[in-house]
């Protein structure tokens, strides 16, 4: 009796299971239907294209020059990396090394930005960037998203850091390092768990930013996939194909970078939370 | 604490200037040069912009031209009485508020089933996080292929059962429930990880001693399953409200905040203000209230939920 209700229990997660896939899957499946049929095709978007249509995908590519807008995102995805963890790892060094009280209202000066939604600040920051000639340059685009994706950074480079034992800077001072020398050669090789973590999720943020792009960079040269696929939806109502194919295209490279770095996307997010 | 003393060992030696810079440098005072760039950073780009932000609230500012004058409590009063502020800011605390409940309460569930021992659940909860890394704009646009009214995939549905088509999105409140529901579906995965990860943290003797003395599934979920959870479940928590009730992308590829004013938030809204109604005025005083809304929800559930959490 009992080995039937396990069974039963157990066959009920595997449906339960089941569904949850389906459900979550539906959305693609359909993307993937539309964006493989022709224009004129006007089957339901449940069904399956009768031939793979490839021409959906060479037009929008050409029509809405997917090439520069991916070299865009290229650009100031990694220099807004390289910047917040150079600038996010020194300033989490002190805070979290020597927490006099003026460290520490620093430091919650630092996090509690986290808190300011870039939206709120929206007319004078969006003023600025006009007024320091900033406006479609990736430079004043790298440095806004760098700033408000430093909160994080702190915050993660801190907690790691409280970790490391303190006894290992005392044993590197006694031996003649000073104190740059025990940062840069001690502690920083320490810190690549909790790189791999930020790189990925600040990567995933810069990499498909859409409100600072939508202000910042209104120069059809320097704009980015999210921003140029925006425009094309809505420019493009009657030809949602072409919409789909360019939608499924934008999703390639961080699925790519996900199905083969999948371990740290998921240890990097959940650390990143449960250290907190 | 050796470290912190050990510059002040001779005082004799500071005299001269060259001594006096490597002294200031072995010390470790410092080492609080490194964190200037940051606070240099966000005094220009996030202390200066609220300080201007506050500064044009209280002026007529077009968001353009070199002239304006300053208005006093002018657009707050404005701001207070427009009735779209009121819908917006409930549009915003349910976006904010009902994806965080969403989230966290499927994500948790999420998390217990496909904690247990099933063969495929790595797939399972590959598809369930995937939304993650893609653009919230796109998932709008392809949600927006679900509901819309002609040919929308849902609308077929509706058809094939014999129903007429619904205008899913052509209902403001209808708009703002699926625009929850869809920014659920995209960051569920984030909530489900959080706890995958807080789950296999607890120690299994816990779970253990309470089946030997005879507890029932429920009752070791509720009294220690849960209660050793409330770190990740702080952090999830407040991190969603504070995004929920900065919700933007999605509404812009959804509805764009219509019909009509019936789905912004109050992100969309002060764009929508500040590019399209040219009034920088009125959109600088709804970002301070934005800014107090957030800073408000987003302390006061720290602190709330912080206060529940057990040690152990």
């Amino acid at each position: 009796m009992i080995k039937i209700i396990n069974m039963l229990k157990k066959l009920m997660r595997y449906l339960t299971a089941l569904f949850i896939f389906i459900v979550h899957l539906i959305p693609f499946y359909i993307l993937i239907n539309i964006a493989f049929k022709t224009r004129q095709d006007t089957s339901s978007r449940w069904t399956p294209p009768n031939a793979l249509y490839l021409k959906n995908f060479s037009d929008v590519w050409t029509q809405s020059h997917l090439g520069s807008a991916l070299l865009n995102d290229l650009i100031i995805t990694v220099c807004t990396v390289a910047l917040v963890v150079f600038v996010g790892v020194l300033a989490a060094y002190p805070l979290a090394r020597y927490p006099t009280r003026w460290n520490n209202a620093i430091y919650t000066l630092s996090i509690s930005t986290l808190i300011v939604p870039a939206l709120t600040v929206l007319v004078p920051l969006y003023k600025l960037v006009v007024d320091i000639h900033g406006i479609s340059t990736y430079w004043a685009m790298v440095l806004v998203l760098t700033t408000f994706c430093l909160p994080t950074v702190i915050f993660l480079y801190t907690g790691f850091i409280r970790t490391i034992p303190r006894e290992l800077d005392e044993a590197a001072l006694i031996d003649g390092c000073n104190r740059y020398e025990i940062f840069f050669r001690i502690i920083f090789p320490l810190l690549k768990p909790v790189t791999a973590s930020v790189i990925i999720i600040i990567m995933l943020g810069v990499w498909n930013d859409y409100r600072f792009s939508l202000f910042l960079l209104q120069k059809r040269s320097v704009q980015t996939v999210p921003l140029v696929l925006s425009q094309f939806f809505s420019q493009f109502q009657n030809n949602l194909p072409l919409a789909a194919a360019g939608s499924l295209l934008s999703m390639i490279p961080m699925a790519l970078i996900y199905l083969f770095l999948q371990k740290y996307f998921v240890s990097g997010l959940a650390e990143g939370a449960v250290k907190g | 604490m050796d470290i912190v003393q050990s510059s002040k060992k001779n005082p004799g030696e500071m005299r001269t200037k060259g001594n006096r810079l490597k002294s200031f440098f072995d010390s470790p005072v410092s080492l609080n040069l490194m964190y200037i760039p940051a606070l240099l950073l966000f005094a220009v780009f996030i202390y200066y912009p609220i300080a201007q932000g506050i500064k044009i609230s209280f002026t007529n500012w077009n968001g353009y031209s070199a002239h304006y004058s300053f208005v006093g409590l002018e657009k707050y009063r404005y701001m207070f009485t427009d009735m779209r502020t009121y819908k917006v800011i409930i549009n915003t605390l349910i976006y904010g508020l009902g994806s965080t409940l969403l989230q966290n309460i499927l994500g948790l569930a999420y998390a217990v089933l496909l904690n247990a021992k099933l063969k495929g659940r790595g797939i399972v909860r590959t598809i369930v996080y995937f939304p993650v890394i893609v653009a919230p704009i796109i998932m709008g646009y392809v949600w927006y292929f679900i509901f819309q009214y002609d040919g929308g995939a849902l609308n077929d549905i509706m058809l094939a059962f014999g129903k007429e088509p619904v205008d899913w999105l052509g209902n403001g409140p209808r708009a703002v429930w699926l625009i929850t529901l869809v920014n659920t579906f995209q960051y569920m995965g984030v909530a489900m990880v959080v706890y995958l990860a807080g789950l296999q943290a607890i120690p299994k003797e816990y779970l253990e001693a309470a089946e030997v003395d005879g507890a029932s599934g429920f009752y070791k979920f509720i009294h220690i399953t849960l209660p050793l959870l409330m770190p990740a479940i702080t952090v999830s928590i407040v991190l969603n409200i504070i995004e929920g009730l900065k919700l933007f992308d999605v509404i812009v590829s959804m509805t764009n905040g219509g019909p009509g004013y019936a789905s912004h938030s109050l992100s969309t809204m002060m764009s929508d203000l500040f590019f399209a109604g040219q009034d920088a005025g009125f959109a600088a005083a709804l970002g301070n209230l934005m800014f107090v809304l957030i800073s408000l929800f987003g302390i006061s559930s720290l602190k709330f939920l912080r206060g529940k959490e057990v040690d152990l």
